[in-house]
């Protein structure tokens, strides 16, 4: 099965007109000492809640413009999720067994790779729910800002697809 | 695996390369490994690093597949430090550059001490006080040796026993094959053996050899210019992951549509249709839909047992209509005239038998047989696995699957055809002939009965590979705990005493001396009283064939763990112990059947039992050569120093006397009478088979976190209605009961899952299928495990659904 650049990029855009924030870069974080280890993740602002709709993805790219990733408001507390609910998650959208973006399917609440058919669940920090990948959805890791009633992506767990590292 | 989650060590230019087929599925998909020091790094350059990928960028997709479970550190018994890295192989013809999430575990199972690989066995481990003690080998050997030289002498080879793996792969391949079968065989010459995953030593495929076909008779290319492919009882996107996706998906996608107007031309061509035989909905079928459309899949949800009737059936209506190859009938086989007329069975008993509508019975028939506009027959291919093999009366169903397929001419060197069985591990079978008859003893029985003195499981686990298991696994340990309270007693014993306390135990007292050899400790071993420490490829070379007869070799890219040795060279040390035992006693005719195992490496292993019995032509040397594209057995010949291999076997003559293939009349029966009387007792059928994250008894899996969080207990799926009568929610614990025995397992509401159905992973982690499955057998001792019916109770919320996905597996 081959899936052309076009394909990618199409595939990358769906949920955007959801977004209703411009994502940016919020603040650089201050140096990392050499040897550090955690990666050095810019802070990004990907929605604010207000805007945010109950099961339809929200599309950003985090850590940098090469990587797609979608965020969920749930509608219930599930685990690793942020917010005043408790139920806002996300994650990159390539999945992890090789690199096809993923596509939310709202009614079945799952990502599902259509490249060789892995399905995950946002509801379960991306638990692979049956398929060929051997890790998890990378999970952006959130942070909310109350008073500001904003998320920003700060982090990721597990390997983004296609990269030796998570940061470029 | 990396400390680290969110990067991974690049192999460098400079990294040593090695071939290695996955350790698993019958696929046997092909993989580099890369191995380095480990202060050395591949730079993110193309040019920089071994993948030749470039990481200063985003991949796009399906470039690369590579994730941290692919890389781990590894120490040499020099103690040098190496990264290794192990990617499948984009020059692989089997996957062409994909992993399933079974063979992408292969680096993070590496041994290292640390991580899942820490409950490797290293040493030989000795029962003593309630505790397992390492060994020196040649203390174990001394034991081992001892006693069954002792019950030899004694008692006769009936009383020593052995459950015994016969694949490829991990815990097979032709070294060890040959190296246990020439040990058990050529020098002990007992015939209480029983195969890894049933009861007794037998041919899963009896019925299909004795019709003169081998199971394995057509290639993975079939598969992409078959007009129709038959799944039955087989869910290949769980089992034979990479065949399936790189091989039948695009034929069901039209992809392939070239490819045939090449190979066919004249022909009518077009996208793939498939056909599912089997009374669940599976994921393979989901997934066939959304290749193929709905339109071209074809789901036959057989009543539980009823194969038999549907190919009966099938195979009259054929005949009626004239949808059959008369010129091959009459040039290449015998006996159709007698098959038809015993399995003859009308569309309506057939559809009132099995539960598939006339109309979907036809629509099969037409779409498999019935010529093509261009007046050409269908290309049919008819592949098979445990929903036949594990069905109902196994000789039967095969016999009759075999009879359509020849009266149709499917098979025999036509391509896009063949009748197959899909397979569960690879091959690699040489050994010396069985020294029992057909059927074979029932060994497990036998166990049960109270007889063998000592019981040597090698590779594999019969705690959850066998039917009747909770009886079986209590007669087991209550059998090696006379013997341990024995050895309890024999408090400063030399080896001499304790064999002859042991002997006393296992003579006297009921009692079973109980070896395990394999990688980890498992249940089985644990509950007996020896353990020596087996290899894996990598660990060893090793040569095994996929489900096309591919066979590749293995190349040794590390050290063992500790003194773990491989399987054919532990064979070897027992085989050379009991020669010098007996050269002691001046005994020279029994020496002499222990002797030749004068081997240094695998590699004498390979060439005393492949080379020497199968082909002169296969050695290392030459299979190295065609890295892990390999070479399709059987070779005939060399061409410019290469092996070459055959892609399609029976294309003149069958294995039979007059080369003809026979059909064999096998009418309808009715169940089994043992599963037969579960069905009239209990409400659910116990459907059941292996889960697509999880290899065999997960003898590894159950090391590996990712694995565990995932499947913490056996799945036992259960349709909507069923779950909400009973209270039943996905992640509650349930139990599973009748009169055979009770286990249990983790509940996951499939709304597909017909009422009265549930579906249970096979060789659980926690609960075992086999414990509900009846002493139902063929006329060769394979077991009907899937005619299993049992009750279902609700045992209450553990707190799995907090981490545990309830989500649908289906795709669509």
């Amino acid at each position: 099965m081959s899936l052309s650049r076009r394909d990618f990029f199409k595939v990358g855009g769906v949920g955007a007109l959801a977004a209703t924030v411009a994502p940016g870069t919020l603040a650089q974080p201050a140096a990392v000492p050499a040897g550090n280890a955690v990666l050095n993740h810019p802070a990004t602002l990907v929605a604010e809640i207000s805007g945010l709709r109950v099961n339809q993805p929200v599309s950003f790219n985090f850590p940098d413009s090469g990587s797609p990733c979608q965020l969920l408001k749930m509608g219930r507390e599930v685990p690793g999720g942020v917010g005043p609910d408790g139920d806002i998650v996300a994650y990159s959208i390539l999945c992890p067994h090789m690199g096809c973006p993923t596509q939310y399917d709202g009614e079945a609440r799952s990502f599902k790779c259509g490249c060789h058919f892995s399905v995950f669940d946002p509801e379960m920090e991306g638990q692979q729910v049956c398929g060929q990948a051997t890790q998890n959805m990378p999970r952006i890791e959130l942070n909310f800002d109350t008073a500001r009633g904003t998320v920003e992506a700060v982090g990721v767990h597990g390997l983004i697809y296609g990269r030796q590292a998570n940061t470029l | 695996m990396s400390q680290f989650d969110d990067r991974i060590p690049l192999p460098p230019t400079s990294a040593q390369t090695t071939n290695l087929t996955c350790h698993f599925c019958i696929v046997g998909c092909g993989y580099k490994v890369h191995k380095w020091p480990e202060h050395e790094e591949g730079g993110r350059a193309p040019q920089d690093n071994a993948l030749g990928l470039d990481f200063t960028r985003q991949l796009a997709p399906l470039q690369a597949c590579l994730s941290p479970a692919m890389v781990n550190t590894i120490q040499d018994n020099d103690g040098s430090r190496h990264h290794i890295m192990i990617v499948p192989d984009k020059d692989c013809v089997v996957n062409q550059g994909q992993a399933s999430t079974r063979g992408g575990m292969l680096g993070h199972l590496t041994y290292n001490g640390k991580g899942p690989s820490a409950s490797r066995l290293t040493q030989p481990l000795l029962y003593r006080g309630a505790n397992w003690r390492e060994s020196p080998w040649e203390n174990a050997l001394a034991l081992y040796a001892g006693l069954t030289k002792k019950i030899l002498d004694e008692d006769g080879p009936d009383e020593i026993y052995f459950n015994l793996f016969d694949h490829g792969g991990a815990g097979g391949g032709y070294e060890n094959t040959w190296g246990t079968g020439k040990l058990i065989f050529t020098g002990l010459q007992t015939q209480k053996v029983r195969i890894h995953n049933r009861p007794a030593y037998n041919s899963e495929c009896h019925a299909t050899r004795d019709m003169g076909i081998n199971e394995l008779n057509n290639s993975y290319e079939d598969a992409e210019v078959a007009d129709v492919l038959w799944s039955i009882g087989n869910n290949p996107y769980e089992t034979q992951t990479n065949y399936f996706l790189v091989h039948w998906i695009p034929n069901l996608q039209g992809s392939t549509v070239n490819k045939k107007q090449q190979w066919f031309p004249g022909e009518t061509v077009g996208r793939g249709r498939a056909i599912f035989v089997d009374p669940r909905r599976t994921t393979s079928i989901a997934i066939a839909e959304q290749a193929a459309g709905a339109e071209n899949v074809l789901h036959l949800a057989i009543n539980p047992g009823t194969d038999t009737a549907l190919f009966n059936g099938l195979l009259t209506y054929v005949a009626e209509q004239g949808w059959l190859d008369s010129e091959f009938i009459a040039q290449r086989t015998n006996g159709y005239e007698q098959a038809l007329s015993a399995n003859r069975l009308s569309l309506e008993d057939c559809s009132e038998l099995t539960g598939v509508p006339v109309a979907q019975l036809i629509q099969a028939a037409e779409w498999s047989y019935k010529p093509k506009a261009s007046g050409h027959m269908p290309r049919t291919m008819h592949a098979y696995e445990k929903g036949i093999i594990w069905g109902n009366d196994n000789y039967r169903i095969q016999s009759s699957l075999v009879n359509l397929v020849l009266a149709t001419g499917n098979v025999g060197g036509r391509r896009g055809a063949g009748v197959v069985r899909m397979g569960g591990h690879q091959e690699g079978y040489v050994r010396p002939p069985f020294p029992g008859g057909r059927p074979a003893p029932y060994v497990d029985g036998e166990i049960i009965a109270g007889r063998g003195k000592i019981l040597t499981t090698w590779a594999c686990d019969a705690f959850r590979s066998t039917h009747n298991a909770q009886n079986y696994r209590a007669a087991v340990i209550r059998r090696a705990n006379i013997v341990r309270e024995a050895i309890d007693q024999a408090r400063g014993a030399s080896t001499a005493e304790l064999i002859d306390i042991i002997y006393d135990a296992v003579t006297t007292k009921g009692g079973l001396f109980v070896v395990s050899i394999d990688i980890y400790p498992k249940p089985f071993g644990e509950a007996g009283h020896m353990m020596l420490p087996a290899t894996v490829p990598g660990e060893m070379n090793l040569t095994s064939m996929n489900g096309e007869r591919r066979m590749r070799l293995s190349e040794k890219f590390m050290d063992a763990p500790g003194s773990a040795q491989p399987d054919c060279m532990i064979a070897a040390d027992i085989a050379n112990a009991l020669k010098a035992l007996y050269a002691q006693d001046g005994n020279s005719a029994m020496a002499a059947r222990f002797a030749g195992f004068e081997w240094s490496s695998e590699e004498d292993a390979f060439m005393d039992g492949f080379n020497r019995n199968e082909n002169e032509l296969v050695t290392y040397e030459r299979l190295r050569a065609l890295g892990n594209n390999g070479v399709q057995l059987p070779v005939t010949g060399l061409e410019n120093g290469l092996l070459v291999g055959t892609e399609v076997t029976y294309t003149e003559r069958f294995d039979t006397e007059d080369g003809r293939a026979k059909f064999q009349p096998s009418p309808w029966n009715g169940l089994l009478a043992e599963a037969q009387q579960q069905k009239d007792k209990y409400p659910f059928w116990i459907n059941n088979g292996r889960v697509n994250e999880l290899w065999q008894t997960l003898y590894n899996d159950e090391h590996v976190e990712f694995r565990t969080s995932r499947w913490p207990m056996t799945l036992v799926e259960i349709g909507s209605e069923d779950a909400q009568r009973l209270g039943i929610n996905s992640g509650d614990v349930v139990e599973l009961f009748n009169d055979y025995g009770a286990t249990q397992g983790m509940a996951h509401v499939e709304p597909t899952i017909k009422p009265g159905q549930v579906f249970m992973q096979t060789m659980g982690r926690n609960g075992v299928m086999g414990d509900l499955a009846t002493t139902a057998v063929d006329q060769n001792i394979l077991p009907y495990y899937k005619g299993t019916w049992a009750d279902v109770r609700r045992v209450g919320d553990m707190g799995l659904s907090r981490t545990v996905t309830s989500k649908r597996r289906h795709f669509v």
